[in-house]
């Protein structure tokens, strides 16, 4: 369950971003995790809620976007169907994830003096 | 002022970001590919469930590419165990293993530290033989050139429907214990091949038993041409 490895670096960098702007406490922490990030969104929120006690994010709520994976072709753009190979119906080359390995930090809505 | 939920309140500021989480394991592998290129040593991760071949594998390859002249070095990583290492040690091949404790993914930190443990400068090929698992160890790169993915004729032709993670990571995909295909009258190789076409864009299965060397020499050459391209790199 590497879910938690991912939140321990979430909150490192919080915690950075906390110190950098001279926050006093962090309310609401926003992710963007794609589909094929090989994150699991559920697992994600779970390991937040244990690792969170006494740090930085002990009173921030964590705001997850899930982003759907989209593969279009390489050379012509065409979006390509989900569920079928991935080569362009029109002209036979590979895919490419457009959108969807996203394991991103977005933003932070952090208190200030 | 927050802008998020309206609240007027000038105590919060937001501040948005475009950050990978994982930007501090991304640095981390950044400086092993760095070694990896001032050493000439071609890194390959190779992920795969447990019990799908990886430590036999390594060795078979080991024992083909010594008769070329050509050799490697291994860190394995392992949960609780040295076994893995003591097996490849005992093939002749500079091994050690990385002991994750809990973890159930190699990251690029810790191959940083195996990398202490093992002479794998003077090496052309450094395998990686990650813990054994088809979800995590596909999140974290570890500063290798290639992905090689296992997946034993065992395992079941879905299985790259059910971790597409995993299998649009790899660069290839070998299909080990070949030598069982003859007892195993359901399973055939193109399901597998049908089921890689649909979760990695440009598939490449080889067929591979290191019981009876079938499909070595595919493999050597795959191998090879990565060899190639690493030697360019490092120039």
């Amino acid at each position: 369950m590497h879910e938690y490895s991912v939140v321990g670096a979430l909150i490192e960098q919080v915690e950075a971003q906390a110190r950098a702007h001279g926050a006093i406490a962090v309310r609401r922490v926003c992710v963007r995790i794609g589909e094929l990030s090989g994150v699991d969104r559920e697992l994600l929120a779970t390991a937040y809620e244990v690792f969170r006690e006494r740090t930085v994010c002990a009173q921030a709520a964590l705001s997850i976007e899930p982003v759907s994976a989209r593969w279009e072709c390489r050379q012509c753009g065409r979006e390509l169907s989900r569920q079928g190979m991935l080569r362009c119906v029109a002209c036979g080359s590979p895919a490419s994830l457009a959108q969807g390995d996203e394991i991103l930090l977005t933003q932070i809505e952090m208190e200030v003096d | 002022m927050c802008q998020t939920c309206g609240c007027g309140d000038e105590r919060v500021v937001t501040v948005n970001l475009h950050e990978r989480i994982l930007k501090a394991n991304d640095s981390a592998a950044r400086h092993n590919r760095e070694h990896f290129a001032a050493a000439g040593v071609l890194a390959i991760n190779l992920m795969g469930s447990p019990g799908s071949g990886k430590t036999a594998l390594i060795e078979a390859t080991a024992r083909a590419l010594g008769s070329q002249g050509l050799k490697i070095a291994a860190l394995s990583g392992d949960l609780a165990t040295d076994h893995d290492g003591e097996r490849l040690r005992a093939a002749g091949i500079p091994a050690a293993t990385v002991t994750t404790g809990t973890a159930c993914h190699l990251d690029a930190d810790l191959v940083h530290r195996g990398l202490h443990e093992i002479a794998w400068q003077d090496r052309d090929v450094l395998f990686v033989e990650n813990v054994g698992n088809l979800v995590c160890p596909a999140v974290y790169d570890l500063g290798q050139r290639a992905n090689v993915v296992a997946l034993a004729v065992t395992e079941g032709e879905d299985k790259p429907l059910k971790y597409p993670v995993m299998f649009r990571s790899a660069d290839v995909v070998l299909l080990t214990k070949a030598d069982l295909l003859p007892h195993l009258p359901d399973i055939r190789v193109q399901s597998f091949a049908d089921a890689l076409a649909k979760v990695m864009p440009q598939s490449r299965l080889l067929v591979i038993s290191a019981r009876n060397n079938q499909g070595m020499a595919e493999w050597l050459s795959w191998l090879d041409d990565r060899l190639a391209e690493s030697r360019a790199n490092s120039r």
